[in-house]
């Protein structure tokens, strides 16, 4: 009775597999409620009672993040961490738990390593430097929280000028950052052993991998913008990443040849200063 | 007669206001309130614990954190612990073991020891952020009972710290430490084994290692506390 014409006949949406290879963005509704779907696409056919609502923000099981983890230590050039291991599922489990644990692992590691230092030292005294723990956990949560902040807030003022294919949403940057960190706790662990080398080459290392997967990630984000754009955007990202790292080594970790004396407080806040931005 | 009952019973909520219980319905039950055999003993009102002796009062509860601790040490599945949770046994675990953590690398302007208020506030904002996380990932504890079997759980850590203390009024020099490493790495599994024992029965499969690892990561933190206390000399 109704023609195919009349604007009030019920539309059926595409199927929404066809819709999701077209275009990732794609609004895809599928009807049926199969409880033997895997969660995601029940997220997002829109069926979400109470309890997939709590898992949204922990949506996922031991292998998801063990994969986006090995993910962020190895990053190819053309796979985008967002595209492929997120797939717009972000999560919070993955960035803070390995926000955490760099934070005690620096602590840690510190603690152990100033005193392999000082081993030996007729006047040494040991003391655990626990007040270091709060210092590490502000610096680690604010780049990991509020760099992201700055960096959605900034690609969402971008995006209203240039029309981009690509946009992330504050959850997925906060899980790719906080996913970039995981490399440095292998690292941290790494430079106890009082070796300058050992700890630069490290810190190399994780810097490189780190900085590509961020840079990787958000590379589609803005190669569509100004190139000025570009370049300060991508230098940023770099810029405070090694800050983080340097002055997380600076701080935390005495040099080897040095005397007993307390780690330069003042040189260690103005060099931490800007990576708490 | 048998018509006009049914005409009764299609009416809705027909007979309810002539109900009487006939003498051919037996009813039964206990309706009696459950107490402890300390308020029969001081004679008072069965029914309430107000007017029983505050000795009673606190002895209760102090055999229910007992017999939890007792659980605690042979962690076996039983749902005692989750059941009546409580959460004196946590408060007085923790601030034993704060005071314990007292008193150490007395320079104490800076670079010391955990301090008093930073021991609290790793064990209850760890214990309740661990307790958000396991819920978060869809487990079937409550808040508080997770919170529970948590601090009960720091019972073989701070057992250790009292042993760590006593090995360190002997000597403080290598064997001392290997001795201290000993007791504390043993005290971290069995507290990480006890409270995985409750909470991951409580998660599906594929999760379990996800809700493990921040106990994991909690008892180590504590641990660590525990093991590189060093007395002021």
């Amino acid at each position: 009775m109704a023609s195919t014409n009349d604007p009030f006949q019920f539309q059926e949406f595409e199927e929404a597999g066809n819709l999701l290879e077209a275009d990732r963005n794609a609004t895809t509704i599928t009807i049926e409620d199969d409880i033997t779907l895997p969660e995601k696409q029940r997220q997002a056919a829109g069926f979400l009672s109470d309890r997939d609502e709590e898992d949204i923000l922990a949506s996922d099981d031991k292998t998801e993040v063990k994969e986006r983890i090995i993910g962020s230590v190895l990053p190819w050039p053309g796979k985008n961490f967002i595209h492929l291991y997120l797939r717009r599922n972000p999560d919070l489990y993955g960035p803070f738990w390995i926000c955490t644990t760099l934070v005690f692992a620096i602590a840690i590691s510190g603690n152990i390593s100033n005193f392999l230092v000082h081993l030996g030292k007729p006047n040494y005294k040991y003391t655990p430097e626990f007040q270091k723990v709060t210092i590490a956990a502000t610096a680690i949560f604010s780049y990991a929280w509020f760099v992201p902040l700055a960096l959605w807030g900034f690609l969402l003022w971008r995006n209203n000028k240039i029309m981009n294919l690509v946009s992330y949403s504050f959850m997925e940057i906060v899980c790719v950052y906080g996913y970039s960190l995981s490399i440095y706790i292998p690292a941290v662990v790494l430079w106890i052993l009082p070796f300058e080398w050992l700890r630069w080459c490290t810190i190399v290392v994780a810097l490189c991998l780190s900085g590509s997967v961020l840079v990787m990630t958000f590379w589609p984000a803005v190669r569509e913008d100004h190139p000025k754009v570009i370049i300060g955007i991508m230098s940023a990202i770099v810029v405070l990443n090694v800050l983080l790292a340097v002055g997380c080594k600076t701080y935390f970790f005495s040099k080897p040849e040095k005397e007993l004396q307390v780690d330069n407080p003042v040189a260690a806040e103005i060099t931490k200063a800007p990576s708490t931005t | 007669m048998a018509t006009g009952a049914e005409e009764e019973a299609n009416r809705p909520f027909a007979g309810l206001s002539d109900v009487s219980i006939s003498e051919d319905i037996p009813v039964e039950g206990d309706i009696s309130v459950p107490v402890g055999p300390s308020a029969r003993r001081g004679g008072d009102d069965e029914f309430s614990t107000l007017d029983e002796p505050v000795k009673e009062t606190v002895l209760r509860d102090l055999r229910a954190v007992g017999k939890k601790f007792v659980h605690v040490l042979y962690p076996k599945r039983s749902s005692a612990l989750l059941r009546d949770w409580d959460l004196w046994g946590p408060l007085l675990l923790c601030v034993t073991l704060a005071l314990l953590l007292q008193g150490g690398a007395a320079d104490s302007d800076y670079q010391g020891g955990p301090q008093f208020a930073e021991v609290f506030v790793i064990v209850w904002f760890g214990s309740i952020i661990i307790t958000l996380n396991s819920k978060l990932l869809g487990g079937t504890i409550s808040f508080f009972q997770s919170l529970c079997v948590l601090g009960y759980c720091i019972l073989p850590l701070t057992a250790a710290m009292a042993v760590c203390r006593i090995v360190l009024v002997a000597g403080s020099g290598a064997v001392s430490f290997a001795v201290r490493l000993a007791v504390v790495t043993a005290s971290f599994g069995w507290s990480t084994f006890a409270s995985t024992a409750f909470l991951a029965d409580s998660q599906p499969a594929n999760r379990k290692a996800l809700v493990v690892y921040p106990v994991f990561l909690f008892y180590f933190v504590i641990g660590w506390m525990v093991l590189t206390f060093s007395p002021s000399q």
